[in-house]
């Protein structure tokens, strides 16, 4: 069969051009595992404009456990990121059956409000059983987003306190906590999930069990502080009456703000695509691996002063180092 | 000489029809009527029953396909002409928009100069069922039970005997319920309809024995028709003593289960089809012979329905069954033939109690309503059917023709010109859309909008909507702007797709393993997993298809995009651009396929996916099949197609050549 590539410059232009057939080509370049096109994929995300991958646009990770409303919250976000002119793009993890590798995506039923509106982009991941609930391709498909649209916000299922992993790779995570669930309250009371940037209690409509909730996980909070100094907001809305929705994204927005005002919003990104590596590393070669490049934290100090590369591009160099070191030790 | 034998009164005998436009079922029904029917059963077009005008984007390809389009008044008034509604019997098959039907049927009748109290008949009006089956829902949950809700409290105090909803347990079998699980969900609606009704304080107390006697069921009968016997006897058990219990009715006329039917269309085979007599025969005993628990109104289905729409002398002959059954049969000359037989004593007992814990079950989640919200009844359903469409895949249940006996002559039945069904008049769309700019340039502008500014009103307030609904009928309103008036204020719902379930035993047999493997290994060669968009588009809410091709698709290895029903042909091909699919596969019941496909195409050349290999599934007549094949479909299935896994290894064969891989041939 034959293997037709994009040309990967023609393609990165055409993305940040906002060309919705370029992106979702890109995205499935992205997705593809063929060694070629692995390379096509790094070529491609080298030469998309660096400005918006290091500044521009928002991405918002949401997470929560399940039924606690996550994509219909999405669903309600959207339209008022609309109304106020914003174009969103969606990434949509949606677990994979573990029995036959098979998957429903459902969420795009879910989130159903976006319509034909071509400013929004709906694209849904399988998890495929890796990566901790978060398929590998979510960051370096999180970069192609943001080189087209103003907010891309990943949506992962969450279970227990896995839920929050998403965190790790994104500017904003916010935890869509279920009313009258303790388990939320309790992960974060015991310090085993690490802190989101905004927490909102869905279903405002159901009256008190939500406020309960609300008023606990304020209670909560209180006594924690993220360890940079962002006072984490906690409020409550409803999808389903639309309510609490511009409060919500007012206070995502603010969060991004507080990060541009400190001057941290690229170091973050930067964050991110170093955790994105670290992980990706350890799936492959576990801590055997890290600890042949010198251990976790000596590996994240490197990342964070390393010039800017894509994300393939620079795993391939790291995942070249652990093998060398394999060879070199074996 | 012998005395005259003393029989009972036969049921109402009805044919579910209509279509093209309201003159054309206006001659139908009159021509039936001279048949011998004795009243009227109305199937509307699938425009009219989500709510859009003939002119609407989403009604193309839809106008008159499987019922009758009506806009407005002067529709309404064409479809009754000649037919006087103070002396008839009217069942319409409407639920979302029911209020606005019978404000027309109202407001009609009274133009007629037949008064509300005269009125007799029947709305379908059981919305809940639509969000698990059929799927003509508009409204979330909430405001839908409160539409049906006020149609109840008018209809009691105004039209006493109209029976304003009839609980439908026909689309829970239809979409694979067990007999079991049809009592326990039909009667489940009826507690979240009657709780309604109860507490929105339009009946007092007193009066709400009347509410309980006008509460009605429209019933599936199967093959099996030992078993729907005792099903139709464990639902007057079961209905008597809730009703009793739960809302304190003391009259044991008004605690009476009544029920009408349309017996089994699930079960009726494209394959050798002149079969479905014998089976549409049988279905009707199971609700025929025991007394105790007789039908009031039977409609039967056509033997063609399978291939495509009933002519005139389909339903005829459907009509006949009937007639031969009351007229030259004895049954209707005793009493109930079963009392103390004990082995239907047991099986009815055994019903009750299946279905007793399934409500218990219902209840625990919050009732009805909220187990439908929460996609437990819907997955119940699908895990109930996707049972029966392994059995039937394996052989174990046997279905003559279809996987067993499958030799056939050739049938004389289907070899005629019109391939042995009707075509519905392409121009009738077209000249719909006419008659709705005839009918608005005529009417007073001010009064509509007078008219929907009061229904905006009533909707805001929770007053009742049908006084409302009635002025709209008569200052000219039509079916659009109705439903959009009340969009408007209500919103509109997803139903959830019931089909996150887990997967059978058939996903780790020998065969789904090998299709698996050769899933994978495609996924390798084209360099990502497989992914398969499963797009409805157009008003069709006949779901049963997309959903079994879903779960089969994830249980062979394939990634499954699936949105729903009632999707634009522009939003598939938007989800196919941004979900990267490698195939798409359409499903459409309602005989539009042809603009389907057409508009599908369009969009996806619009998009930059031409080439994109598209499959259909559906009611799909060989001449169409061709016709669709030229426009480009890869691959067609219709009714007979029951191997799913081959299906599967069809569609994977397709994706192969369009990336220019040799076929497999996974056994």
């Amino acid at each position: 069969m034959t293997l037709a590539l994009p040309e990967p410059a023609a393609l990165a232009a055409a993305v940040s051009g906002r060309d919705r057939l370029a992106l979702a080509r890109a995205l499935n370049l992205l997705d593809d595992r063929r060694s070629a096109a692995r390379q096509c994929a790094a070529a491609f995300l080298d030469a998309l404009p660096a400005e918006k991958l290091d500044n521009g646009g928002h991405l918002i990770g949401i997470t929560g456990p399940p039924g606690a409303g996550k994509s219909s919250l999405t669903a309600a976000l959207i339209q008022v990121w609309r109304r106020r002119g914003l174009k969103v793009a969606i990434l949509a993890v949606d677990p994979s059956s573990p029995i036959t590798g098979g998957a429903l995506l459902g969420d795009r039923l879910r989130m159903h409000a976006s319509g034909a509106d071509r400013e929004v982009f709906i694209r849904s991941l399988a998890c495929r059983g890796e990566f901790g609930g978060l398929s590998a391709e979510v960051w370096p498909m999180s970069l192609a987003m943001l080189a087209a649209f103003d907010i891309v916000l990943v949506e992962t299922v969450g279970v227990g306190q896995k839920e929050i992993d998403v965190s790790k790779m994104t500017d904003t995570t916010c935890f869509v906590a279920q009313p009258a669930s303790g388990d939320s309250i309790q992960f974060l009371k015991a310090g085993i999930m690490e802190i989101p940037h905004v927490i909102v209690v869905n279903k405002e409509d159901i009256g008190m069990a939500a406020r309960k909730t609300l008023s606990e996980l304020k209670n909560t909070l209180r006594r924690q502080m993220d360890p940079e100094g962002w006072q984490v907001p906690a409020l409550s809305a409803s999808a389903a009456l639309g309510s609490g929705i511009e409060q919500l994204a007012d206070a995502l927005n603010g969060h991004r703000d507080w990060l541009l005002a400190r001057g941290q919003f690229n170091a973050r990104r930067q964050r991110c695509q170093a955790e994105w590596l670290v992980k990706h590393l350890r799936e492959e070669f576990g801590r055997y691996g890290i600890g042949l490049l010198g251990g976790e934290d000596a590996l994240f100090a490197t990342l964070a002063e390393a010039p800017r590369r894509s994300p393939i591009a620079e795993y391939e160099v790291l995942r070249a180092r652990v093998i060398r070191e394999i060879k070199a030790k074996g | 000489m012998t005395t005259p034998i003393k029989r009972d009164k036969p049921w109402l005998m009805r044919t579910y029809s209509g279509h093209s436009s309201a003159k054309a079922s206006n001659e139908l029904y009159r021509t039936n009527l001279s048949k011998g029917q004795t009243g009227l059963s109305v199937a509307f077009d699938l425009p009219t029953q989500t709510g859009y005008d003939a002119d609407h984007p989403l009604a193309r390809g839809e106008v008159g396909k499987v019922g009758v389009p009506i806009c407005n008044i002067g529709d309404m008034a064409a479809l009754f002409d000649q037919i006087p509604l103070g002396q008839m019997n009217t069942s319409m098959t409407i639920n979302a928009t029911a209020a606005w039907l019978l404000a027309l049927y109202v407001a009609t009748a009274e133009r007629q100069g037949a008064s509300p109290a005269q009125l007799q008949g029947t709305t379908q009006n059981d919305i809940l069922k639509e969000y698990l089956s059929r799927g003509t829902y508009i409204f979330p949950p909430a405001p839908s039970v409160r539409l049906t809700t006020d149609i109840i409290a008018y209809t009691v105090k105004n039209i006493p005997k109209w029976n304003p909803t009839n609980i439908c347990s026909y689309h829970l079998q239809e979409a694979g319920a067990t007999p079991t699980q049809e009592l326990a969900y039909a009667l489940s609606t009826a507690i979240a309809v009657m709780d309604a009704v109860r507490d929105s304080g339009q009946i007092g107390a007193d009066g709400f024995e009347q509410v309980v006697g006008r509460i009605s069921f429209f019933v599936n009968a199967g093959i099996r028709f030992i078993e729907e016997t005792c099903k139709m006897r464990a639902f007057g058990e079961m209905w008597n003593k809730l009703t009793q219990e739960r809302y304190g009715a003391q009259s044991e006329e008004m605690r009476r289960f009544r029920y009408g039917v349309q017996v089994n269309s699930l079960g009726l085979t494209e394959a050798q089809p002149e079969n479905n007599v014998q089976r549409i025969v049988l279905e009707m005993l199971g609700v025929s012979l025991s007394k105790k628990a007789r039908a009031r109104a039977i409609q039967l289905p056509a033997w063609n329905e399978a291939l495509g729409l009933p002519r005139p002398w389909d339903q005829q002959w459907a009509l006949r069954m009937q007639q031969v059954l009351v007229l030259e049969t004895d049954l209707l000359e005793y009493g109930d033939i079963f009392d103390g037989s004990p082995v239907i004593a047991a099986k009815v007992k055994a019903l009750v109690d299946g279905a007793t814990a399934e409500m218990a079950r219902v209840q625990e989640q919050g009732g009805m309503v909220q187990a439908i919200e929460s996609g437990y009844v819907k997955r119940q359903l699908v895990t109930s059917h996707t049972e029966r469409m392994r059995a039937i895949e394996r052989g174990d249940l046997k279905i003559v023709g279809l996987n067993c006996f499958k030799e056939t002559e050739e049938s004389p039945l289907t070899g005629g010109k019109d391939s042995g069904i009707m075509k519905v008049d392409p121009r009738a769309e077209r000249e719909q859309i006419e008659r709705l700019n005839a009918f608005r340039a005529k009417r007073n502008n001010a009064e509509v909008k007078a008219a929907l500014a009061n229904l905006a009103e009533t909707a805001r307030s929770g007053a009742n909507i049908m006084p409302a609904s009635i002025l709209c009928a008569h200052a000219g309103v039509t079916t659009g702007e109705w439903s959009q008036t009340l969009r408007d204020i209500f919103g509109e719902y997803r139903a959830p797709t019931g089909i996150d379930i887990p997967a059978n035993d058939d996903a780790r047999g020998a065969r789904a393993v090998a299709i698996r493997t050769e899933v994978l290994k495609t996924g390798e060669a084209v360099g990502r997993p497989l992914r398969l968009l499963i797009g409805k588009p157009g008003l069709d809410g006949h779901s049963n298809g997309a959903e079994q091709i879903a779960v089969k698709g994830r249980d062979v290895g394939f990634e499954i995009v699936y949105e729903g029903i009632r999707l634009t042909p522009e939003q598939i091909a938007k989800a196919a651009l941004e979900e990267g699919v490698h195939l798409i596969g359409l499903s459409v019941l309602s005989g539009s396929h042809v603009e389907m496909v057409e508009d599908v195409f369009n969009q996806l050349d619009k998009v930059g996916l031409k080439g994109l290999p598209v499959v259909i599934g559906g009611i799909i007549p060989e001449n169409d099949a061709k016709m669709l094949k030229e426009k480009g479909i890869a691959a067609v299935y219709t009714p007979k197609d029951i191997d799913l896994n081959g299906i599967m290894v069809d569609i994977l064969n397709l994706i192969r050549k369009a990336h220019d891989l040799k076929p497999v041939a996974a056994a």
